[in-house]
């Protein structure tokens, strides 16, 4: 069968539009959302909350610095199999809680980075103003240093996003999940006769992240405080 | 947590690592090929694009939300996407690692050549430079640190992503990754020596590209990383 043939075929499959049957696109994408915004959401409540912390009281400024080298010279590949095996090892789940914790660990560099980055560059000014007008050390964190930090911090989960997103796809190798790396792998294995549905996999893996990454870039606009917004229109 | 001698064979057997010497060492010979490759193409067209930021301003922005989007694409995605034109080749894997690069690079080279004082520019002009030997010979040597500092960070993600074309068989440290679980029992060592090889040819490449830029680039001590 020629590609396009196979491409043809893939797209004729009954289930393909379907929101519930396993060979649906929707299905998949869905799928593919939900496993990455939970590792998102969980590295989030784990990072955050430490790193404001963390670079309140300016500790731990070489883990900030650090952090981000390190999570990008981890291969995720290499973390999703090794998570995998030593949860078939310890006889423990291997679907669904191997690929969630290497994907929340390669998702927490960068929002430590960023908002530990965020919460330091802000002026000494602003936060001594804060304390002076009586603002106690938590009220600081988090009504003056976290949303003054939130397009930093954003600007981390929006890399994290887009790196899961892109890591989800490759868990496939090892779940039954995989969002649309699904189709990527299961084609893969077919060889030369997978080409249609790793094709139709890969461009549908490609579209939702650029899908996701306009609209991270839409909610970075609308989660930055006005005030903040008007200052860097200002700016120029 | 179970130790590893009570669940079948240790996690990590020295003795697959003696016998497999000569296969790791290949491995590692492609993976530092396949990296190599990649940042040169993608230092040469980043230069390139590069080049024209700086002399057409307006396309500054164009170029950065097309290596920008692009390098928001997902690794399998690009391959995948590739592989049914290109097969299960060399370009299908090269395109998308030197696409990567693309960003950090174009941004840090115009970033650091947008840094040279505009005095030493000035003098540069006054002494005959043509446009084209003041960004070669000027310009360029005098943004090196942040070129470098881009490059690092460049070098690193590739090695790391490397690591993901061996779905194309073509072999890399990813190798091991892969066959470690597509043996009849899960191979762990298999496994071990691909991700920690990995990370540490990361870390070997990353102290390597600084150490060049404190001998290339001896004038400036202190330019922070990016």
């Amino acid at each position: 069968m020629s590609f396009l043939d196979q491409l043809n075929a893939w797209l004729a499959d009954p289930n393909r539009w379907s929101w519930t049957d396993k060979a649906g696109v929707p299905y998949r994408t869905l799928e593919h959302l939900r496993f990455s915004l939970l590792a998102l959401a969980i590295a989030a409540a784990l990072t955050i909350p430490a790193a404001l912390w963390l670079a309140h009281y300016r500790r731990g400024a070489f883990l900030a610095s650090s952090a981000v080298n390190i999570g990008r010279a981890i291969p995720s590949f290499g973390l999703i199999i090794l998570f995998w095996f030593l949860a078939s090892r310890w006889e423990l789940d291997t679907t669904f809680w191997p690929l969630l914790l290497a994907l929340v660990a390669l998702a927490m560099p960068p929002l430590f980075t960023n908002t530990y980055a965020g919460v330091v560059s802000l002026e000494q000014e602003t936060i001594d103003a804060a304390r002076g007008t009586g603002y106690r050390e938590w009220q600081i964190m988090l009504r003056l240093e976290l949303p003054l930090a939130s397009p930093v911090i954003l600007a981390g989960a929006r890399v994290a996003f887009l790196q899961l997103i892109a890591t989800v796809a490759i868990g496939a190798i090892v779940n039954d999940g995989g969002g649309l790396g699904r189709y990527i792998v299961d084609g893969f294995a077919l060889g030369a006769q997978g080409y249609g549905a790793i094709f139709a996999g890969g461009l549908a893996a490609v579209i939702l992240a650029l899908l996701c990454d306009g609209a991270f870039a839409l909610i970075t606009r609308a989660a930055t405080p006005r005030g903040l917004a008007l200052q860097n229109a200002r700016r120029g | 947590m179970p130790l590893a001698a009570d669940s079948g064979p240790p996690i990590f057997q020295w003795k697959w690592v003696d016998r497999n010497a000569d296969d790791i060492v290949q491995r590692l010979v492609e993976h530092i090929s396949l990296t190599g490759a990649a940042l040169g193409i993608g230092l040469v067209v980043s230069i390139g694009l590069a080049v024209v930021s700086l002399r057409y301003r307006w396309s500054y922005p164009v170029i950065l939300g097309t290596t920008g989007a692009l390098y928001v694409i997902p690794s399998l995605g690009a391959f995948a996407v590739l592989v049914p034109f290109f097969g299960l080749t060399f370009v299908s894997a090269m395109i998308p690692l030197a696409t990567y690069t693309l960003l950090i690079l174009v941004r840090n080279i115009v970033t650091g050549v947008d840094q040279v004082p505009n005095e030493v520019r000035e003098a540069a002009v006054g002494m005959g430079y043509t446009r084209g030997r003041l960004l070669w010979q000027i310009e360029l040597p005098l943004a090196l640190p942040v070129v470098i500092a881009g490059l690092r960070v460049a070098a690193v993600t590739t090695i790391g992503l490397v690591t993901v074309t061996s779905m194309l068989g073509l072999g890399g440290l990813g190798y091991f990754i892969r066959a470690g679980i597509q043996t009849a029992t899960p191979n762990p060592t298999m496994i071990i020596v691909g991700v920690v090889l990995s990370v540490a040819l990361a870390v070997v490449v990353d102290l390597a590209l600084w150490l060049s830029e404190r001998v290339l680039a001896p004038w400036t001590r202190k330019v922070r990383a990016r």
